[in-house]
């Protein structure tokens, strides 16, 4: 018995350590407070407790304050716990618990006690739903919910809103707040109210702007017009930037597509026709990798980026000495057979993999857009290739000027037998170029795989573009593929809106002819010793 | 004449015996030998044989360009489906009131498009005259204008290749459109007489098939004959060292101008023979594929020799018909494997192929010229 005392107070820890966690769960947890004091008997007490469960900023707020709202909310009979009723038809009726949101089961009716609400409540908890997102911790959300309330606001919630207003601390949510309170004040026809408005972006905004506009006070109405045509301003503005967006991106695709045919074709003098199929090479590796790495888009991409580089370059190597080393000096028999080429790479495609398109999955972190403001959003997957297409550029100007391979090259191109009597070996030269022209193909593959399908014809649409912008910015120039890719993809998109894509693609196709007989060396003509080969 | 030039050469001579005796082969084994008998010829392979002698007169016409000219033109497609386009606007204005919808004078896809008038460029093609005028006339103009521009800039070699593609590829374009006026994507056909004879007779196609072969052996010996001539001779030169022709006082572009129209023009009735004989013109002729098709036939048959065109082309076609029937799939893999086979291992062609043959040196022909076309 002497043993007794000493083992006292282990086994009551024992039994604590045991107990808490129930205990906690139970009374530890704010929810079951708040959730007591909403099952008051008075609906003034439950006036303030619905205000008390609004500010605490709990996840499961909106949860109950719906299932409240519906006559969902129950107790037990007993006084127990809260549950949420999912399904109030029948005699059993299948819950949740309020409190850990888990399926607790079918409970009988008869053991449960309905929460009641009067009207007043009912419109408390509608405001209060409404607002609920605004007290959440993540300004993000914050920000989405005031949105929300753009043009939605009523009488009951200006006071809350203040309130709101007031206490907030993002710039971002209270800016939206008070545009919110100030379409409800323009509603009420107060001309103060269209000062707060001005130079919103905003689709409702606008809305109620213009419905402002058609009121019957000449005043407000003057005063609302002068917004929006201010707003439509802005707008126009924003337009311009859009279309300038696409363009550039489309500019991008273009550049990444040419740039390795400026190489192979503008550097070496050599016509590959088979280019654009080495950008579909680029492409479907890209897929071949989603399906060797399931369910992990990003690494996939990643690491389709060398691994499309090598299967293309591969793939040029083996059409270089396959085909091209035999044509040397024969522009137009290279023509004809590297279309041969890409007539068998297309088919052997189809054979293989299947002629129709497949999808490639883009990852996360490339999918959605970059909000600039609320009439200019960007999709980041372009903005990601318009990236990609300039840090491929910038690469290859590196290996063009700064590496001893860009020296042999350059050397090669201007006076091969002089080059070769200074110990520089060609074919080795010959071979390293066009890979490394067909490996950046391949890059543009993957690029492109994340912004069209993947298919057998993907490189067709392609080839005779890549050759215009070559050709445009001037053959042997890389500067001049990146102006000419960039500009005429500006071009299109600028001509699109009033021509229609085929035919914004026709004026260009047909400018590039044009300008072609009147520069016939392009935007920027070689100079020099090289320009006379 | 400088036309009846080419009748004193031998191989000409030859070229048109075995042209005209086959055309008379055929035509009598068509009519004169009951169907089922094995020497029978059908009326669908006289149609099949007519296509493939268009196709013929569109490769001579690109043999023209090409092998005595030296402009690898990727474009001809162009010209032989605009000259198809006037033929076919002309069949679809004498469907008259028997289309589907039965409107006296606008086509079907242009009730179906609510038009209520003809654009006006559509006038006049009800007229066999004006039609058949037009079929020579509208490549004969795109031609002149394009190379004006093009030949006057200077513009040759692969650069001149790959802009007369983007002209093909822009025209594709255009006619896909429905706003163009010419049935867009379906094109033009349910063609139903040519100058009064009912397109569905066997009669009629036999007699397509006769002129088409006649077409060929005239296109043929305009061909030779401009060749032959003086004006030949300086194309040849334009081809071999441009910048020399130039320094002797030739003015090159307009040789080589005259020369392109020509060859467009023959390509247009090429096209407006094929039309007829197909019974469909739609806006797929355009596609750059098709025109870098028939550079093959040429390639295949040898260039610079004219007859090689023919035979390239009759083979080529012949391949594909009996490819695309037996085996699809191995066809495009057939075609490509051609282009590389034929520009690596037989740079002359069938034809340069038949002259090794047959004891005799070969004739001299594009690999010098081919090796001076500058790389810019």
């Amino acid at each position: 018995m002497r043993m007794l005392p000493r083992l006292l107070p282990g086994l009551l820890c024992l039994c604590l350590l045991i107990g808490l966690p129930l205990a906690a769960q139970a009374q530890d947890d704010p929810g079951q407070a708040l959730l007591e004091s909403i099952a008051a008997d008075s609906y003034a007490e439950k006036g303030e407790a619905i205000e008390a469960i609004i500010a605490s900023g709990d996840e499961r707020s909106r949860r109950w304050l719906e299932a409240l709202l519906d006559g969902k909310l129950q107790r037990h009979k007993d006084g127990g716990g809260f549950v949420i009723v999912l399904e109030n038809r029948g005699r059993n009726w299948p819950v949740v618990d309020a409190l850990s949101l888990e399926g607790a089961g079918e409970m009988s009716r008869r053991d449960l006690d309905r929460i009641g609400i009067n009207n007043a409540l009912r419109g408390q908890l509608q405001s209060a739903l409404a607002v609920l997102d605004l007290y959440k911790d993540d300004a993000g959300d914050r920000r989405e919910a005031a949105r929300e309330l753009l043009g939605s606001v009523d009488a009951a919630m200006v006071e809350p809103l203040r309130d709101l207003v007031a206490g907030e601390d993002d710039a971002e949510v209270r800016r939206l707040l008070e545009q919110a309170l100030a379409i409800h004040r323009l509603d009420e026809g107060e001309i103060a109210a269209i000062t707060e408005l001005e130079g919103s972006l905003n689709g409702r905004v606008r809305a109620a702007l213009s419905s402002a506009a058609r009121s019957d006070d000449p005043d407000l109405a003057d005063a609302a017009m002068a917004a929006l045509a201010d707003i439509e301003q802005k707008m126009k503005l924003n337009r311009g930037l859009e279309t300038l967006y696409f363009g550039l991106s489309l500019g991008s695709v273009l550049v990444l597509a040419a740039i390795g045919l400026a190489i192979t074709f503008g550097v070496m003098g050599v016509i590959n026709m088979a280019h654009g199929e080495l950008i579909m090479l680029g492409a479907y590796t890209t897929w071949a990798m989603q399906q060797l790495l399931p369910g992990q888009p990003g690494l996939a991409l990643v690491v389709s980026i060398p691994a499309g580089f090598l299967v293309a370059a591969l793939a040029g190597i083996a059409i270089e000495r396959g085909v091209i080393q035999f044509l040397k000096g024969r522009p137009l028999e290279t023509l004809l057979a590297t279309f041969g080429v890409s007539l068998i790479l297309q088919q052997l495609v189809r054979t293989v993999i299947s002629p129709q398109n497949r999808s490639v999955v883009s990852p996360d972190w490339m999918s959605g857009s970059l909000m600039i403001n609320e009439g200019l959003s960007l999709t980041l997957n372009r903005l990601f290739v318009l990236g990609f297409a300039l840090v491929v550029f910038a690469c290859l100007m590196l290996v063009m000027r700064r590496t001893r391979l860009g020296l042999e090259v350059r050397a090669v191109t201007q006076n091969r037998a002089m080059a070769r009597c200074m110990g520089i070996r060609a074919t080795r030269v010959d071979i390293l170029t066009f890979a490394l022209g067909s490996g950046v193909a391949g890059l543009a593959g993957v690029a492109l795989s994340q912004l069209t399908n993947v298919g057998p014809n993907l490189g067709q649409n392609y080839i005779i573009d890549s050759f215009m912008v070559v050709v445009f910015g001037g053959v042997g120039n890389l500067w001049g593929t990146l102006v000419a890719g960039l500009s005429l993809g500006v071009i299109n998109q600028v001509l699109e809106p009033w021509a229609g894509a085929v035919l914004a693609k026709i004026i260009v196709l047909v400018f590039i002819i044009l300008f072609i007989q009147k520069r016939p060396r392009g935007l920027f003509p070689q100079k020099g010793r090289a320009a006379e080969g | 004449m400088w036309l009846l030039q080419p009748f004193n050469e031998r191989a000409t001579r030859r070229f048109l015996g075995v042209l005209l005796a086959c055309l008379a082969l055929v035509t009598v084994f068509h009519l004169a030998v009951p169907a089922g008998h094995p020497l029978h010829v059908s009326a669908y392979t006289v149609t099949l044989l007519g296509k493939y002698l268009s196709y013929a007169l569109l490769a001579v016409a690109v043999d023209l360009v090409w092998g005595y000219l030296g402009i690898l033109s990727l474009g001809h497609g162009a010209f032989f489906a605009l000259g198809g386009y006037a033929m076919g606007m002309y069949l679809m204005r004498q469907i008259g009131d028997r289309g589907t919808y039965g409107d006296p004078v606008l086509p079907d896809f242009m009730v179906f498009l609510n038009w209520d008038s003809l654009p006006w460029y559509w006038l006049g093609f009800d007229i066999p005259g004006f039609a058949f005028l037009m079929v020579m006339l509208v490549p004969g103009a795109l031609a002149l204008v394009f190379g004006f521009l093009a030949f006057r800039s200077r513009v040759t070699g692969v650069y001149l290749s790959i802009i007369t593609q983007a002209m093909t590829f822009a025209l594709m374009l255009a006619f896909f459109r429905n706003e163009m006026g010419f049935g867009g994507n379906n094109g033009l056909t349910d063609f139903r007489e040519l100058l009064g004879f009912d397109l569905r007779t066997d009669a009629t196609r036999l007699g397509l098939f006769v002129a088409t072969g006649l077409a060929l052996a005239l296109g043929y010996v305009l061909c030779r004959a401009i060749v032959a001539s003086k004006l030949g001779r300086v194309s040849v030169a334009c081809r071999d060292a441009e910048a020399r022709t130039r320094f002797l006082g030739y003015r090159v572009e307009r040789f080589q101008l005259f020369v392109f129209v020509v060859s467009a023009m023959l390509a247009g009735v090429a096209g407006a023979l094929y039309v007829p004989q197909v019974g469909i013109i739609n806006p797929s002729e355009f596609s750059p594929i098709f025109s870098i098709e028939i550079v093959l036939w040429v390639a295949l048959g040898g260039r610079g020799t004219l007859y090689g065109a023919v035979i390239g082309a009759l083979l080529v076609n012949y391949a594909k018909t009996v490819f695309t029937g037996a085996m699809p799939d191995a066809w495009l893999f057939a075609l490509g494997g051609m282009f590389v086979l034929v520009t690596v291992f037989l740079p002359r062609g069938v034809a340069g192929l038949l002259s090794y043959r047959l004891g005799r040196k070969p004739a001299r022909q594009d690999d010098s010229s081919t090796s001076q076309e500058a790389m810019p």
